[in-house]
């Protein structure tokens, strides 16, 4: 093709080796003992991709009546971007918005997810605060936003942050999916090397993972809350990244982070610390919050969990279930909220 | 026997040559004396030039204060840290910044130090002083902590007599491993571990990162004729701020008598995939 001047791009670099990766993948599963359902879960344990996507599958199998699977989209590399929808019914309710697993390293993020996920469905016609927010709303957990990226962690490097997409006339790998948003995109708080780990990609929402995520919180049109969960550092922050000016809704955001962390805080004694993303921990641009506040969500939320840096991002699993109860806690208060002062 | 007050005035000066600074030393139970001009926090950014940091009174639970906090603990670890005995940054209790003239800029804090292994936690105050100008001196430090350090010499003395036999060699790798577990056998070397980069993370910390260790890639006991255990490592580390994972070769070692000592240090550059 170069011969005869055609430019071309090549999608993947060896398709004998993606197929590899797969076939070992699906032989390691099948060795593991398979839970049979949600309570045979392993909760306190660190799972493979396609572990969770049977999870995904089992949970709503199991609660049919209140658990959709939807598919939004697919990865880079064609892998489903599931989405778990909690609705006790109505047409498009006011809803709220959970992520976990966008930055692959960060494995606490999709391992509570999949706790929300099982507490959510414990939880409703128990928990009276929790009944009440899924009687009149709904709830979207997307557990592994970067599936290529959480696969990748898993079969070859435990310390990758981005996607897998191959970029054009380098062999840096990869573009940090929470600086490819449409706000503040490329502007300083992200780089514009394909090399570095905070590369926000050729344009805003490039990115497949980002780009169905932010069709669908269109297109849905009443989502009230977006809250997207990171680790680590134990941080609870609202927008903005991008800029130092203040949120139109700073004074309430931080009452209600306040409320929050002390909530998380109540359990274990766990300390967070909480404020604008820009103050907090850094300036960074074309974060997901911040692109739903500027669409109109006003609680948008981003937690950084466990730890503080001691294991960081290798958090034992022993503390996936505390890290997820109080996390819980404070995901609870803020559902709470949203759900009693509707804007 | 046994450790004395914790009460220690030292001043860490830079491992690439002497500073060009002349910083006066301080009498300890001096709190700051730099009166903020004004209690709200001046935080002007500029454009293009890099931030313009905060000074004055800073805000404890936003990220200036926490990052020079953080080169606090580096320090600890570098003179204390061991096999059993480690710090971590609990919080940033008050802080305060200046620039020092056109030479650099000061922090003073009051942070709440945890020893991890222990379980303690303590109150310590410490200046942090961050140099200007290329090529980048490492960071100033000064620390004094409240408490009595743990006695750990005979955890220590144990440790130090199994290994320094060599018959057989410690080898090891990914510690944590990917589910952040750690053979009982093995945590003390990754607390050694966290010690001994610890003098890279306080070598590379500026006002701009924040470090912690991430994993240890390979550590590899060599034998030496010497007290001491040698230990050969690449160690991984993580800078917050870059959300880079930076990737070291480190030659060190540790005695109960000795502490930790660095022999060589040296970044390689990290595989692209």
């Amino acid at each position: 093709m170069e011969s005869k001047d055609i430019s071309y791009f090549t999608m993947v670099d060896d398709l004998q080796a993606v197929l590899d990766e797969e076939q070992k993948e699906m032989e390691l599963s099948a060795c593991a003992q398979k839970p049979l359902n949600t309570e045979s879960f392993n909760y306190s344990r660190y799972h493979t991709l396609s572990e969770i996507y049977s999870f995904q599958d089992m949970l709503a199998a199991e609660n049919p009546n209140l658990v959709t699977n939807l598919v939004i989209g697919q990865s880079y590399k064609g892998r489903p971007l599931n989405v778990l929808k909690f609705s006790t019914g109505g047409t498009n309710r006011r809803a709220i918005w959970i992520d976990t697993g966008i930055h692959a390293r960060e494995w606490i993020t999709p391992a509570s997810g999949i706790w929300f996920a099982k507490k959510i469905v414990t939880d409703y016609g128990r928990d009276p605060i929790l009944t009440d927010i899924l009687n009149s709303m709904d709830i979207f957990l997307e557990i592994v936003i970067n599936p290529d990226g959480y696969e990748y962690t898993h079969s070859t490097n435990r310390l990758w942050r981005k996607n897998r997409k191959l970029n054009p006339r380098t062999n840096c790998v990869g573009v940090d999916l929470n600086r490819n948003w449409d706000s503040g995109f490329g502007t300083r708080g992200a780089s514009s090397n394909p090399c570095s780990e905070t590369y926000h990609g050729p344009r805003a929402h490039s990115e497949s993972e980002v780009k169905s995520i932010m069709d669908f919180v269109k297109t849905h049109g009443n989502i009230k809350a977006f809250i997207s969960i990171h680790s680590y550092s134990q941080l609870l922050m609202y927008p903005y990244g991008y800029t130092r000016n203040p949120a139109k809704d700073q004074a309430e955001l931080d009452r209600l982070a306040r409320k929050a962390v002390t909530d998380l805080g109540s359990l274990y004694g766990t300390h967070y610390r909480y404020g604008s993303i820009i103050s907090t921990i850094y300036q960074s641009s074309g974060g997901s919050i911040d692109w739903a506040y500027d669409q109109g969500i006003k609680y948008s939320y981003t937690f950084e969990l466990r730890d503080t840096g001691r294991h960081g991002f290798l958090l034992p699993s022993s503390q996936i279930v505390p890290t997820s109860e109080e996390t819980w806690l404070a995901l609870r208060t803020i559902m709470d909220h949203t759900l009693k002062d509707p804007y | 026997m046994g450790f004395r007050g914790f009460i220690v005035l030292v001043v860490l000066m830079g491992m690439r040559g002497g500073s060009t600074a002349a910083i006066s030393l301080k009498d300890v139970s001096v709190h700051p004396i730099f009166v903020a001009a004004s209690q709200k926090e001046d935080l002007t950014v500029e454009e293009g030039d890099g931030d313009v940091m905060a000074t004055g009174e800073l805000n404890p639970n936003h990220f200036p204060a926490r990052r020079a906090a953080k080169v606090v603990q580096h320090y600890l670890n570098t003179r204390y840290g061991s096999p059993y005995r480690l710090f971590g940054l609990e919080e940033v209790l008050s802080a305060t910044a200046e620039d020092v003239d056109d030479t650099g800029r000061r922090y003073h804090l009051q942070i709440s130090a945890h020893e991890i292994i222990s379980n303690r936690k303590q109150k310590c105050s410490a200046e942090v002083f961050f140099p200007r100008g290329e090529p980048t001196q490492p960071a100033e430090v000064k620390a004094s902590c409240e408490e009595l350090l743990q006695n750990t010499t005979a955890q220590e003395e144990a440790l130090y007599q199994r290994y320094k036999g060599n018959h057989s060699l410690l080898s090891a790798q990914y510690i944590p491993d990917s589910q952040g577990n750690i053979e009982p056998d093995m945590m003390p070397f990754w607390h050694l571990s966290i010690a001994a980069s610890s003098f890279i993370m306080l070598n590379e910390s500026t006002e701009n990162t924040l470090y912690n260790m991430a994993q240890v890639a390979q550590i590899t006991q060599l034998e030496t004729e010497s007290d001491e255990l040698k230990f050969d490592s690449l160690m991984l580390l993580h800078d917050m701020v870059s959300q880079e994972i930076l990737h070291w070769k480190l030659l060190f070692t540790w005695s109960p008598a000795g502490g930790v000592k660095v022999q060589q240090m040296k970044q390689i550059p990290k595989p692209h995939h």
